[in-house]
Formats: structure tokens, C-alpha cells, sequence
């Protein structure tokens, strides 16, 4: 098992790697850079240009260097710890991250546990009642949830919760705890705001996983050994939780493979339309002032995120399921 | 045999000759209806298979109309595009009326009585009973150039000289939101094709490749896959669409959409080009193919692309509702298509204020026609789906 654990662990080398070379890349393509764009804004304020302060810069941050030095340069800096400098925010990209990391994956780690609260006993009625009004109607619902754009049901959601709950709009805590230190109160006011953004983002990952668990779960209902434990007297219910159910859980594990994308994609998306002060708002401005190393940085985080969240997954399996053989074999 | 004719019990049964000619093959004949069946093509079984899945066959008809009225829209809509009624901003929905107090008088619209709410600072539209503007079908209204070439000026429907007709409101500049949704099905329902046309030859040719050579290619085109699809994909759309330069011309910015809509989607339906292909070129026709030295790009279109392609289709047809969506986002964060193009995620771009939820809710109502396409998009998929295997 350690043995597993460390070779996925250097598998993940190259792909981050690669992920690295092409955030590197989307970050370089635009014509020009920060330095350029800024100037420009000053002198269409009618400020006068510092000339030296420029080049200063220019020489800071290593604008005049070549493609590739710089490339290595962030990579390696990224390496212990460096994440570079935002010229937006001229403050270390470390800082400007800070809680909004932590939040991030606050949001998505809750919305992950409301998708499999909510899509585990739909999936599984919607299989053992097949054809029926309630897994017509739970799926009509479920495609509503997946064709609905997550941002305008952020929007609806932000509005009735004030109407109703008298939630403040926008955010995720009552304006008086910002920069407050961690407290009970705040807690509270975070949980009354989180679940916006959790239930927006998860009724599109939902749809998804209960429609596959659905499936799933059929393919394991029609399996001759269903059959022999319903002959030999077992009563439906434990049929259902003993056997396919164990064979759904895995998939149910492996799955978060293609939920964690769709997830961190949505929040972004969505905290944007509820300012949430998650990464999502400041990759957005990032990406339109080409503050380059602030969004190229994120971009690499959200990555990380997602590899990180695939290796939990396949390592639990791995755990669960005593079938999967750790030594490579070659899979097709 | 008739019932007088059984014997009581323990008498033998009478001899029985059947007069008619022996036939040696009766029992394998078939119906006229099974021989049509045994005869179809798969294309055939494939159609009587999708037909049975009802909520498919609705949706493609659907479909269908709403990408036939991309044809037709300056004809279908009330007002032009861009036309402004300075008089009638943030109008709220007009309603047709049939009766006026208590007599019919046809299909009309009441005149509408604007006051400025000083306190709430915002405009009031009531209906003014006085004045009543009949709704006319086939008429002449507004000039406009029919597909940007001819002038005309047929519309499906108007009112009388004098009156307004908004059945779903305007937006800030008095534009008609109705006319606007219309032409916005211009933009948002071709996006999805142009995409998912550019995706499918990617799939196929990488997935092609990946599949029928194995070994180092498929090793290389499975890693690409796995990175593409374990990077978040709104957050490097969002990336990519910051890259298109501001000076381009909407019709590139909307090319340019398309495309990075397209290079991030082509992996799901690689995948599944890739497993068929390994499958397939084990078959015998695969191996006959190959000793009567076929080359490589013949066995793969020729022989092998054919078994995967009814598959292919009811995947792609259940990726464009993606497509759909992510042209949606990304104009609704002000990133993807921008003004003057109108796409349904322009329009919804003026809904991203918590106020017009509040106030002017009707300028939400955009999102309509984007469930419903991708709903429809999905019910047909489903159909295709299941249908794409008729010899199951």
C-alpha cells in the first residue's frame, strides 16, 4: 500500500508539470504585459510616467528575460513556497490567496458532502423504483437542476434568502465579522450564508451523480448473485443495503474523480455572481489585468486541488475495495 | 378440433390428416412484418427505436422548429433588434386581451400610461383602458433587411399604429426582449454546432489515432485526456476567452468562443472513439482489411468508423447542451460575446444585478429558452442513446 501510495504520488509529478507549462502558456499568450497596460492607465489619467520606476520593475520582475528563464524561475519559486508578486494588488500572491484558499475549499468540500447527501437516496430510489412516477419525476427535477446556468440560480437563490431569511446579499458572513477574528457568531453567519453557494453548485453535480448511481446501481440489481440472495429469503431491503449497494459505494468513491471539476468550476462561476471571497472574483480581475502571476498561480492551485482530490479518491477505493489490484495492470 | 370430437377419457384419439399442401419451410417464414424488420437497415432500426422514446421524438421535433426559426427571425419578431422606444424602458410584460368589458373583440393590447415613481425613483406602466390596439397577424411593420440582404418588412405579428406589443418587456434602452431572445437563438444555437462539429473531428482523429495504434500514441493521447479533464473547465475557459483581443471583430470574438469551447470538450469523446477503436480492431473484418493491405487511414474511415459513429452521435448530441451553457457563462461574466452580438448569455448579462431580480424580473427571462434547448438537447441524447444499439 505504501508502495502505491508513493508511486501515484510521482505520477502526479508530470502531470502537474504539464498542467504548469499549459497555465504557463495561456498566461503568456496575450500581447504585451502588466507593465504595458499599467502604463497606459496612467498616462491616460494624465499622470506623468516614472520612467525609472518602470524599469525598475521591469527589472524586478524579470519582464525583459527570456520565455523560458521565467518559466522556470515561477515553477521553481512555486517550488518553495514563492508564488510571485501581483502587480494589482502589489502584495506577495501568498497574501492575496491567504483565506480565500481556505474558503475555497470549504465551499467545495461542503458542496461535495450536500451532492452525496442529496444524490445517494435519489439515485438508489430512482434504481430500486425504475419506471415509476418518483424516478420520472426525480429525474425530470434532477435535468432541471443540470440545465439550469448555476449563476442565475445564485441570483434567484441571493434574493429569495433575503426576502425570506433576511440573509445579507452578497458574501459569505454578516458584513460586521470581515476581518474579524474567528468567533462563534461568525461561524454561524458563515454557515447561513454557505448554503447558497453549496446548494447553486451542487444541484448541477447532483443531477449527474444520481443519474450515474442510478445506473450503476441497475447494472448490479440484474446480477445473478441479486437474484440468489432475494430466492434464499432475504427481505428487499437487505438485499438491496448488503450486496449492490456495496458495489454502487465504490463507484460512489471513484466518482468524485469527475464531480471535483464540475464542482471547483461551478464555485468559481458562482461565487462570482454572490462575491463570495473565494478565489473565484479575483481570478476573473486577475485574468483581465493580466496580473499574470496572480492568475497563473490560481489556476495551478485549482489544478492542485482537482489531483489532490482524485488521488483521496482512488486511494480510498484502493482501501474499500479489495478487488482493485494495486499492481498496475494494464487497464483498458 | 371441435369439441365433439375429443373422445371420453382412455378411447383413442381420431386420426387427423391435414388436407393442405406440405410446406417444409413454415416454420422459419416470416411475417411480412418481421421480414421488414430482418431487412432494415441499422439507420432504419435506429429511427423505429428513437421513435418509441417519446420525450426524444417531442424534443427533436422541438429542436427542429427552434433551429428552423434561426431562419426566419426578422420575420418571427415584433421589432428590430436594436430599436429603442425611449418612452417605454424597463416596460413590464404586455398582455393580450380578447375581451373589453365583457365584449370580444379579437386579439388587443391596451395603450400603457407611464408615470416616474419619484420616491422609488423608478418608472410605472399602467394599462389604459381607454385605448385599444388590435393585434394583427401577417402584417407590415417595422423595415428591416432580411438576412442582412433584402428589405421587407412581413412580420408574423403586430399591433395598430399608435400601440406597443412587448409580450415579454424591455430591458434598459426600451429594447423588445422578445425580439431580443429570438435573435439571441441565432448566436447561442450555432455556437453549439460550429463547437461541436470542430470537437467531433478533433475526437476522431485523435481518438482514431489513439485507438487503432495503442502503444506509445495512446499512452501520450491518454495523458493529454487525463490532464484536459482534471482541470476545472469554467475557470480555463475564463482564461482562455481573457486571451481574445479586445480589438477583434465580433464575428472573430464569436469564432474565437467557438473554438475554445470546442479544445477543451474534444476529450470526453476521444475516450470513447479510443475504447470502440480497440475493440472493433480486434474484429476479423479489421484483421481481413489489414491483410489485404488497407492502409492505416482506410481500416480506420473506411471499416472501423462506421461501427462507432451512431455512438458518437448520441455522445456529441449530449455535449452541445455543454457548449450551450458555457458560451452562456462566459457572456454573462462579460468574457465571452459582447455587444453588439446578441447571444441568450449577452441578454442574461443584464440580469447579473441582484436589483433586476428585485425590480424588472423579466430580464431574466432569457434563461428560458436555454433550459428548455438544453433540456431537449438531453431527452434527444437519451433517445439517441438508446437507440444507438439497435441490434440489442
Amino acid at each position: 500500500m505504501i508502495g502505491y501510495v508513493l508511486r501515484r504520488l510521482f505520477l502526479m509529478v508530470p502531470t502537474l508539470l504539464v498542467i504548469s507549462m499549459i497555465v504557463f502558456t495561456i498566461i503568456e499568450l496575450p500581447p504585451g504585459d502588466y507593465l504595458e497596460s499599467y502604463v497606459a492607465e496612467l498616462q491616460s489619467r494624465g499622470e506623468t510616467v516614472n520612467e525609472e520606476e518602470i524599469e525598475f520593475l521591469r527589472e524586478q520582475y524579470g519582464f525583459g528575460e527570456p520565455v523560458l528563464q521565467r518559466y522556470v524561475e515561477w515553477v521553481w519559486g512555486m517550488l518553495h513556497g514563492n508564488f510571485g508578486y501581483s502587480f494589482e494588488y502589489r502584495l506577495p500572491v501568498a497574501d492575496v490567496l491567504g483565506d480565500r484558499v481556505l474558503l475555497t475549499v470549504v465551499v467545495s468540500l461542503a458542496t461535495v458532502l450536500f451532492t452525496w447527501i442529496v444524490a445517494f437516496p435519489i439515485g438508489i430510489y430512482s434504481a430500486t423504483h425504475q419506471y415509476s412516477w418518483g424516478d420520472y419525476g426525480l429525474t425530470f427535477v434532477g435535468l432541471l437542476g443540470l440545465a439550469t446556468p448555476n449563476f442565475l440560480l445564485a441570483l434567484v437563490l441571493l434574493y429569495l434568502a433575503n426576502v425570506w431569511f433576511g440573509t445579507s446579499i452578497g458574501g459569505l458572513m454578516e458584513p460586521e465579522y470581515l476581518d474579524q477574528p474567528w468567533s462563534w457568531g461568525k461561524l454561524q453567519s458563515v454557515l447561513e450564508h454557505l448554503w447558497i453557494p453549496v446548494v447553486v453548485v451542487g444541484t448541477a453535480g447532483t443531477a449527474g451523480l444520481a443519474r450515474r448511481l442510478r445506473a450503476n446501481l441497475l447494472d448490479e440489481l440484474q446480477k445473478q448473485y441479486v437474484t440468489t440472495a432475494r430466492a434464499k429469503g432475504l427481505s428487499p431491503g437487505k438485499v438491496l443495503i448488503k450486496y449492490p449497494l456495496r458495489a454502487a459505494m465504490n463507484f460512489f468513491v471513484s466518482d468524485i474523480g469527475h464531480l471535483l471539476p464540475t464542482i471547483i468550476s461551478g464555485a468559481e462561476l458562482t461565487a462570482i455572481v454572490l462575491s463570495l471571497p473565494t478565489t473565484g472574483p479575483i481570478l476573473i480581475g486577475a485574468l483581465q489585468s493580466q496580473d499574470m502571476y496572480l492568475a497563473g498561480s490560481f489556476l495551478m492551485f485549482l489544478a492542485l486541488l482537482t489531483t489532490v482530490g482524485v488521488l483521496i479518491s482512488d486511494l480510498a477505493l484502493a482501501a474499500l475495495d479489495p478487488r482493485i489490484r494495486l499492481e498496475g495492470g494494464q487497464a483498458r | 378440433m371441435k369439441p365433439e370430437q375429443i373422445p371420453s377419457p382412455g378411447r383413442p384419439l381420431p386420426h387427423f390428416i391435414s388436407k393442405e399442401p406440405f410446406e417444409h419451410a413454415a416454420a422459419s417464414r416470416l411475417t411480412p412484418e418481421q421480414e421488414r424488420y430482418y431487412l432494415a437497415s441499422q439507420w432504419q432500426l435506429m429511427w423505429w427505436r428513437f421513435k418509441r422514446h417519446r420525450l426524444a421524438l417531442i424534443s427533436a421535433v422541438f429542436l427542429a422548429l427552434a433551429y428552423g426559426s434561426i431562419l426566419i427571425t426578422e420575420f418571427l419578431s415584433p421589432y428590430n433588434l436594436h430599436a429603442r422606444h425611449i418612452d417605454h424602458i424597463y416596460a413590464q410584460p404586455q398582455s393580450v386581451h380578447l375581451f373589453h368589458e365583457g365584449s370580444f373583440v379579437g386579439p388587443f393590447v391596451y395603450g400603457t400610461n407611464y408615470k416616474l415613481d419619484m420616491e422609488q425613483l423608478r418608472r410605472v406602466y399602467s394599462e389604459d383602458k381607454s385605448k385599444i390596439y388590435r393585434v394583427r397577424l401577417f402584417c407590415s411593420g417595422e423595415e428591416y433587411k432580411f438576412w442582412g440582404l433584402w428589405k421587407a418588412d412581413a412580420h408574423l405579428f403586430c399591433v395598430e399604429k399608435g400601440g406597443t406589443i412587448f409580450l415579454l418587456g424591455t430591458d434598459r434602452l426600451g429594447r423588445d426582449i422578445l425580439s431580443r431572445i429570438l435573435s439571441g437563438a441565432r448566436i447561442s444555437l450555432t455556437i453549439g454546432l460550429i463547437g461541436i462539429a470542430i470537437s467531433f473531428t478533433m475526437a476522431i482523429v485523435i481518438g482514431g489515432l489513439a485507438g487503432y495504434y495503442s502503444g506509445v500514441v495512446d499512452l501520450i493521447v491518454q495523458r493529454i485526456i487525463e490532464i484536459l479533464q482534471s482541470f476545472p473547465q469554467i475557470p480555463l475557459w475564463m482564461a482562455l476567452a481573457a486571451i481574445l483581443p479586445v480589438t477583434w471583430s465580433p464575428l472573430l470574438i464569436y469564432f474565437g468562443i467557438t473554438v475554445i469551447l470546442a479544445v477543451l470538450d474534444w476529450t470526453g469523446l476521444a475516450r470513447a472513439v479510443r475504447s470502440k477503436l480497440l475493440a472493433l480492431r480486434e474484429e476479423d473484418y479489421s484483421t481481413a482489411a489489414r491483410v489485404m493491405g488497407a492502409k492505416p487511414k482506410r481500416i480506420i474511415f473506411r471499416h472501423l468508423m462506421p461501427g462507432v459513429m451512431s455512438h458518437l452521435i448520441a455522445s456529441a448530441t449530449l455535449s452541445i447542451p455543454n457548449m450551450i451553457l458555457g458560451e452562456t457563462a462566459l457572456s454573462f461574466l462579460g468574457l465571452g460575446l459582447r455587444p453588439p452580438i446578441t447571444s441568450w448569455g449577452v441578454l442574461l448579462n443584464e440580469a447579473q444585478n441582484i436589483n433586476v431580480v428585485a425590480l424588472y424580473p423579466w430580464l431574466i427571462l432569457p434563461v428560458v429558452p436555454v433550459i428548455l434547448v438544453i433540456l431537449a438537447f438531453n431527452f434527444v441524447g437519451d433517445g439517441l442513446r438508446d437507440a444507438a444499439d439497435p441490434y440489442k
